[in-house]
């Protein structure tokens, strides 16, 4: 392949409930793409992975993703080469790798490589070594959850991936890694860039970062979506070249738009300090990339410039931090909103009479301003209905538990026009609290293993 | 002077980062972009969130994409699970922010606004 050739990697999963039926339409549209990259995995996914192994051991993954293999296996039957990177092996890429293997050959598919890459649960260091992991933003000792803990994942970066991409992975499902490294790993594989490259692996790291939210860099959640046709919304592609530059783009003839403003949003999407962007591969500056906007939905990003990685791992730890509910009614008529504030501490004020106060509650009148409570005063003037939210959060089940049965009531005892009561009562969720902190590198091995199917 | 929205000279997009979140505020101009840089401090967009508690706000530049960044560490009152509030990844923050109102010299607009499309 000439060496001007660009790597093509889409991505078609930005997130764990992302459209079922895109991977295989997006591999259908661009029958060119090397790589395929779907991302599973948020903050507190693996909390909820945590809750499904407990109940059954095999489990512990984005289970949805056999269904994507399911919709893919015509692809590799034809013996076209396809590359696929994901990190939908959550708590247990072994048990994904076995469902996935399994679907394929049910599928009639043989002679494909599936690399696991796991080693990054880390959950027994923090449980036997509380001290060495406070809370990156408040400092707080880990002491103070130790005990609720129920997940604890390095990030890995490229590295483990390029392993099993050079050890002829066809599939690769990982558990917790960075989401730019799904992106960064195919390019070094393929590029064959020395570990030290930074500009250039800060290049694909950016290229990772356009596409990992999917449909974000297309036009969704884009402060112009109402100019562009969202209809059929193409998912991102970008096109990564020898030397770290990319090209966004989208298939042809479908929905949604990749424009500068689409390319300059997502580059900001949810970065903190643009000089220092933290990745285990590379730490990136934003400063000096140019985006190039070169018409037809191509967007040309390039200057990346980058130095080493910092010397520890980010790692997402997650425990248990009680119970919460919240219900909605709605309340349509005049004074809605004022209808609907009082309602809502008519329903406080009975769990307080009736000594189950919740230690955290929220009322809410959507439609007033409330999404940005107190920033538009003037929103829920004169409204004619607005939804009532109220949210309550407990250590304990039980107290969280009786304010589900005593929101129901306002239907006989609320002002006349509350309605919208057809889904019953709110449901008990757990809450699972966020941990992020750093670990050494040295303390985490990643483990490659490849099975052939 | 014209009191305007920020939306008319700039777009955003917002997004969490735990208990805090992130709003990228990009100028549609350079010439926006200049005048952003000198008016819409840390200081304005934390008075303009204080409702919400965003905690001590720090802004970045990114001069080469038009771009202020600007984190505020505490606004989503947890986020994640834990916070009870209906936005609690910060998705609705870009578009309060574009409410802003500014203030622009009469013959300035035309040079920060976007090209009409």
């Amino acid at each position: 392949m000439a060496t001007n050739q660009p790597l093509r990697i889409g991505n078609a999963q930005g997130f764990w409930g992302d459209a079922p039926g895109a991977p295989a339409r997006l591999v259908a549209q661009d029958p060119d793409m090397d790589c395929l990259t779907l991302d599973y995995l948020a903050e507190v996914s693996m909390s909820i992975l945590a809750k499904q192994r407990d109940r059954d051991p095999s489990t512990g993954y984005a289970r949805d993703f056999i269904g994507v293999v399911e919709s893919l296996a015509p692809v590799w039957k034809s013996g076209r080469k396809l590359q696929l990177v994901t990190n939908a092996g959550g708590l247990n890429p072994r048990g994904c790798a076995t469902a996935c293997a399994q679907m394929l050959r049910d599928a009639g598919c043989h002679g494909i490589r599936i690399g696991i890459v796991g080693g990054d649960d880390v959950l027994q260091i923090l449980r036997e070594r509380p001290g060495l992991f406070p809370h990156l933003e408040t400092g707080a000792p880990l002491s103070t959850v130790a005990d609720s803990l129920v997940t604890a994942n390095a990030y890995l970066g490229a590295s483990p991936l390029v392993d099993a991409i050079r050890s002829g992975a066809d599939i690769l499902i990982t558990g917790r890694v960075a989401d730019p490294s799904l992106t960064v790993a195919p390019c070094i594989a393929h590029f064959n860039w020395p570990a030290n490259d930074w500009p250039r692996i800060a290049g694909a790291t950016i290229a990772g970062h356009l596409i990992e939210c999917g449909t974000q860099v297309t036009g969704g959640i884009s402060t112009s979506w109402m100019d562009l046709n969202a209809s059929n919304i193409g998912y991102p592609i970008v096109e990564v070249f020898a030397d770290g530059s990319c090209v966004v783009t989208k298939p042809a003839g479908t929905g949604g738009k990749v424009t500068e403003q689409t390319v300059k949003e997502q580059l900001l999407y949810e970065i903190g300090d643009p000089a220092h962007y933290l990745s285990p591969d590379a730490t990136v500056s934003f400063l000096t990339l140019r985006v190039t906007d070169e018409g037809n939905d191509r967007v040309r990003v390039r200057g990346a410039t980058g130095g080493p990685p910092p010397s520890k791992y980010k790692l997402s730890a997650t425990y248990r931090a009680g119970f919460r509910a919240s219900g909605l009614l709605t309340v349509f008529g005049r004074n809605a909103v004022a209808k609907a504030r009082r309602c809502g501490e008519l329903v406080l004020e009975r769990l307080r009479l009736d000594g189950c106060e919740p230690r955290r509650s929220n009322v809410e009148c959507l439609g007033a301003g409330d999404v940005a409570a107190g920033l538009f005063p003037a929103a829920g003037r004169d409204l004619i209905e607005t939804v009532l939210r109220i949210t309550v959060a407990d250590s304990r089940r039980e107290v969280v538990e009786r304010f589900t049965r005593e929101m129901t009531p306002l239907i006989t005892n609320g002002p006349q026009g509350i309605t919208g009561y057809g889904e019953g009562r709110p449901v008990v969720h757990e809450v699972f609290g966020y941990w992020p902190t750093l670990i050494d590198r040295n303390l985490v091995r990643a483990e490659v293993e490849i099975v052939e199917v | 002077m014209t009191k305007i929205r920020l939306g008319q000279i700039a777009y955003a997009r917002s997004g969490d980062k735990g208990g805090g979140a992130n709003v990228g505020v990009i100028a549609y101009t350079a010439a926006g972009f200049s005048f952003l840089r000198k008016t819409l401090t840390a200081r304005k967009v934390e008075a303009f969130f204080q409702p919400l508690r965003p905690g001590n706000v720090i802004r970045y530049e990114l001069a080469n994409l038009w771009a202020l960044n600007f984190i505020l560490p505490a606004i989503l009152d947890g986020g994640g699970s834990v916070s009870l509030r209906i936005d609690a990844q910060g998705k609705a923050l870009g578009q309060a922010i574009l409410e802003m109102p500014v203030e622009v010299m009469d013959d300035e607009l035309a040079d920060f606004a976007a090209a009409s499309t």
